[in-house]
């Protein structure tokens, strides 16, 4: 397949009624969700993890007040 | 050298004695060919068809191979007993994988004859040396592999599973190459409309060399990180 | 401590797929046989660079691994190669859809990229479940440089061979990079490395969160509990 560029470079409203783009933007979609899915799953472990830190310190703080 | 001569000759005396591997991968196939019958419901097949059937067969019978090829040396300690010897760890590389193509070739030896006799439709005598050549050259790329997986999986839970799931995608390259090398010499006529198979194409069997050489420098080179304990 | 480089690596990412995008959208002209489809290409082969580069980094941080025998550089190449999976699937996705596009199918066999990837994708989709059923920590790493190694490796020839493997009679679906007018390359370049740094941001993440998951095991062990 060659490239070439069929008409001089348009705006997007000139291809929006194209058939196709229902492709492109289904593609790009998949893209941005499988990236927002990764964010959120990255985001429930931090809160784990900052979960967790709370409650060591916690228990940390039980220790030495026992100790004194 | 001699030490690998040494381990060589246990692994085929032991195999010789116990029978473990050869005969089931031989069975194997003739039985997949009988079932390859009723599920294409024909009476024969050619061209890249009989090279796909073949190929697919034999690589599903050195499956089995494969996954018997460590168990014995992982269940009776037969590794700590090799890494005690003062050799060098290649050795069992080179052993485990020139028996596991001895295998290989008796596997051929019955399963090339059965599938000319059960399903192939054109004669095999005129190709059969020419076909010799990807056959060679995909047990060896087989061999490499499968040696590396099959110390990689041996001692790993459910190694049954996980041996072909890495060795099929791993030898995917090698199906291409003796499928497409084997096709025109099993087609019962050739492309230009003579009579009798085609000529071995050289591209592929290019390919394979460069696949087997690859791949067996890179076993070579990593073997020894598998033993370390 | 490493919030500033991170802050810093997800900034300049969203600004150039900012910019890719724009690019993609409003500056690189129609195709003149795919038309607006072939806006795809700067989403699909990019996404396919990042992650086969990604699956052979991640072979070479194996071969650190196993010459330094630290640690660290395994978690480099778990995070590497785990990451490369996933855009690996992204690739697949939108090939697929690409290809639904183009020729009617969800999946073609004449496009070598995609069925590169699919091999490719299959065989390191083992990769943690291989890493699973070893127990033994070192062991586990150990063994999974050297898949890396030899998966790694395997990612050139595979696309050789699959590549000589397509059929001429189709042309190629999904067309090549080389011979692209100006404007063209230039967004192609810009999406490329906006990808790229979407990798090494993601990466970057992952890597923060699995050394602090690791610190903060080791502390509770200090302090006696689980």
């Amino acid at each position: 397949m060659i490239f070439s560029a069929g008409s001089s470079p348009t705006s997007l409203a000139a291809t929006l009624p194209n058939s196709n783009s229902g492709y492109v933007a289904a593609a790009y979609i998949v893209f941005l969700a499988i990236v927002l899915i990764y964010v959120a799953i990255m985001a429930v472990r931090l809160g784990r993890v900052e979960r967790k830190v709370r409650e060591m310190n916690a228990r940390e703080r039980e220790k030495e007040r026992e100790s004194v | 050298m001699r030490v690998v001569g040494a381990l060589l000759r246990k692994e085929l005396l032991v195999e010789l004695r116990t029978l473990e591997s050869v005969p089931g991968m031989a069975l194997f196939a003739v039985t997949t060919f009988v079932v390859f019958h009723f599920a294409l419901n024909q009476n024969t097949v050619s061209g890249q068809e009989a090279a796909g059937i073949l190929w697919v067969t034999l690589l599903f019978a050195a499956m089995l191979g494969i996954n018997r090829l460590f168990v014995a040396d992982a269940d009776q300690g037969g590794f700590d007993g090799f890494l005690l010897a003062p050799v060098d760890r290649s050795a069992l590389l080179f052993a485990k994988a020139l028996s596991l193509l001895a295998y290989l070739f008796v596997l051929e030896l019955v399963a090339v004859p059965a599938f000319a006799l059960l399903l192939l439709g054109p004669p095999l005598g005129q190709a059969l040396p020419s076909l010799l050549a990807p056959l060679a050259l995909g047990d060896l790329g087989v061999a490499a592999i499968g040696t590396l997986i099959a110390a990689m999986t041996v001692r790993t839970r459910a190694r049954d599973l996980l041996g072909p799931m890495l060795t099929l995608p791993l030898l995917v390259p090698v199906v291409i190459g003796c499928a497409r090398a084997s096709a025109p010499l099993l087609q019962a006529t050739s492309g230009d409309g003579g009579v009798g198979p085609g000529s071995l194409p050289l591209r592929w069997l290019g390919t394979l060399a460069l696949y087997d050489l690859v791949f067996g420098l890179i076993a070579y080179a990593v073997f020894d990180f598998l033993l370390e304990d | 401590m490493r919030s500033p480089s991170l802050r810093a690596l997800s900034i300049s990412t969203v600004a150039a797929f900012c910019v890719a995008l724009s690019l993609v959208f409003f500056y690189a002209p129609i195709e003149a046989e795919e038309g607006f489809l072939q806006k795809i290409f700067y989403l699909h082969v990019p996404l396919a660079i990042v992650s086969l580069s990604g699956f052979v980094i991640g072979g070479l941080l194996a071969i650190a691994h196993l010459r330094t025998r630290d640690q660290r550089w395994d978690l480099r190449s778990y995070v590497a190669i785990h990451m490369s999976l996933i855009f690996g699937a992204a690739v697949l996705l939108t090939g697929s859809i690409w290809a639904r596009a183009s020729w009617g199918h969800w999946w073609v066999w004449n496009e070598p990229t995609l069925v590169s990837f699919l091999i490719i994708f299959l065989l390191y989709a083992t990769y943690q479940p291989l890493r699973f059923a070893i127990e033994d920590p070192e062991r586990q790493a150990r063994y999974a440089s050297v898949f890396a190694i030899t998966a790694g490796a395997f990612v050139p020839l595979n696309f050789m061979a699959v590549r000589l493997s397509a059929s001429y009679v189709h042309p190629r679906v999904l067309g090549s990079s080389s011979n692209l007018p100006g404007p063209m390359m230039l967004t192609f370049l810009v999406s490329l490395g906006a990808m790229a740094l979407l990798f090494a941001t993601l990466c970057s993440y992952e890597l923060a969160a699995k050394r602090t998951r690791i610190l903060l095991k080791a502390r509770s062990r200090i302090l006696g509990f689980q």
